[in-house]
């Protein structure tokens, strides 16, 4: 004897889910995240010292990884959002996938520049 | 005639029950609504199951067929088969009466709830309204109008299935079409009826509904539109008066 | 009875007001925030190059007063935008709980005020 079948993962192979769930994702992490990074920059209140106190100790490679994740985070949270306001206050042109496939590539890309950058 | 069996796994029981397997022979052109009444009346009389038209015009045959929710009367074994197997299930999000039949009672029940029914101001001694068939309402209001409540789009939302008093993409539907029917009067009931913990805010454009219409419906674009008029609404006043 | 009943419906009416202006000010803060990251995007990588110290970024922030204004507006479009959406996430998720509220509104706090001391203390600076 089991429960009955619920909504499940098969169904959700379309883009628009795809689109929902990393945008969920991406929020939920960068609101965890935000007031950790209002707090080191709060050290600032301690002069020139107090930050760069803080700011040596997110050079672990472990915060080096999470700053490139957060990165493509915000460009797919920012990219997933305006894709949100366009169907929501927009014309309405379908789910808008052409969309998601930018977004995407747009994050990838981000994090791309970030690992560049940050490395030289 | 039949080439290989088919190995049909078909929910049998209510909200508690399991899988039981089938094989039904492969036919070409076979429907899984044809595997289903194949099922019923030579294998096992003891399955409840439900269809009217089985040509695609009343949606009683739907049902949830290797995870996705589809019309069965319209749905080719040979597109959705899984190398040899079939797995059958009724709707979900609606409570199981007996093995492929849902209650649909919320269902309908909801549709009520966000006033998806029409109230005049006219009788049949009044003069014809008039309603211009290019203006922009009516052009809103034709791209919805096609819904025959059939619950596929309902069974496949997730926002249903984790806030159960969710009014659901059809009767969100509904009342969008009513909201740009010129002739109604009753339209600030509509707004509080779609605002609200249930309502047209909770959807998160998921897109599920809109995927998987069989008519090709898009409950989304609808709900977009209640959305913006009722937080505008809300906010401001609307046309028909404050929310 | 019947008052009763007029009391229910108004109750509702509100709760969907409520609802209906959450929404509103979710969208029109992440309407300023597609401004706000977009700009701060482009200022990260700007930054980063060569790595980033206390000092460079000081020096760039003390006694700036767009700076400040830009940056100030952020945080409070976050404090907006952030606690609705965690709300609605963890109503979603832990229905039964009475919590979701609370987490909200902890975040609210939290945003507000770590995010406007952090605006302060770059533009203003603390002891040296």
């Amino acid at each position: 004897m089991q429960s009955r079948p619920v909504v499940s993962f098969r169904s959700k192979t379309h883009l628009s889910y795809w689109a929902y769930l990393l945008h969920r994702l991406s929020g939920l992490a960068l609101a965890l995240f935000i007031p950790l990074h209002f707090f080191v920059l709060s050290q600032s209140l301690r002069g020139q010292a107090g930050l760069e106190q803080y700011l040596r100790l997110t050079e672990m490679p472990i915060f080096k990884i999470g700053e490139w994740i957060l990165v493509m985070f915000l460009t797919l949270h920012l990219t997933g959002g305006i894709r949100l306001l366009m169907i929501e206050f927009g014309p309405w042109r379908g789910l808008r996938k052409g969309s998601i496939q930018l977004g995407i590539i747009l994050a990838i890309a981000c994090g791309l520049l970030f690992l560049y950058l940050g490395s030289e | 005639m039949s080439e290989q069996a088919l190995k049909v796994k078909v929910w049998r029981g209510a909200e508690t029950g399991e899988f039981v397997e089938y094989l039904v022979p492969r036919n070409p052109n076979q429907t899984v609504l044809d595997v289903v009444t194949y099922i019923q009346r030579k294998l096992d009389p003891t399955l409840s199951y439900r269809f009217a038209c089985r040509v695609g015009m009343c949606g009683s045959c739907a049902m949830t067929v290797n995870g996705k929710a589809r019309w069965t009367c319209r749905t080719h074994v040979s597109h959705i088969v899984d190398g040899d197997s079939l797995e059958i299930a009724p709707l979900n999000n609606l409570p199981v009466i007996k093995d492929l039949a849902t209650d649909m009672r919320e269902f309908f029940t909801k549709w009520t709830d966000a006033r998806g029914f029409f109230k005049g101001n006219k009788t049949r001694f009044d003069d014809f309204a008039t309603v211009v068939p290019d203006s922009p309402e009516r052009q809103l209001a034709n791209a919805g109008i096609e819904c025959i409540g059939c619950g596929v789009c309902y069974a496949s939302c997730d926002v249903v299935a984790l806030r159960p008093a969710y009014l659901g993409p059809a009767a969100l539907n509904r009342a969008w079409t009513l909201v740009n029917d010129v002739r109604d009067t009753s339209q600030l009931e509509r707004l509080r009826a779609v605002a609200g913990d249930a309502g047209c805010h909770v959807c998160h454009t998921q897109g599920e509904c809109s995927e998987r219409c069989p008519k090709a419906l898009e409950p989304t674009a609808g709900i977009a539109g209640l959305k913006k008029l009722v937080g505008r609404a809300a906010m401001k006043g609307s046309q028909w008066g404050k929310l | 009875m019947g008052q009763a009943l007029n009391l229910s419906k108004e109750l509702s009416i509100a709760g969907g007001v409520r609802q209906a202006k959450l929404w509103y000010l979710q969208r029109i803060s992440a309407m300023v925030l597609g401004i706000c990251v977009a700009i701060h995007l482009a200022i990260i990588f700007y930054a980063i190059r060569g790595g980033l110290t206390a000092g460079e970024i000081l020096g760039r922030t003390q006694g700036n007063w767009l700076f400040a204004i830009f940056y100030e507006i952020f945080v409070l479009a976050c404090f907006i935008h952030a606690p609705i959406g965690l709300a609605n996430i963890l109503q979603e998720h832990f229905p039964q709980s009475k919590w979701s509220i609370f987490f909200a509104w902890l975040l609210a706090g939290l945003i507000l005020v770590l995010g406007s001391a952090a605006v302060w203390g770059l533009a203003v600076g603390g002891a040296s």
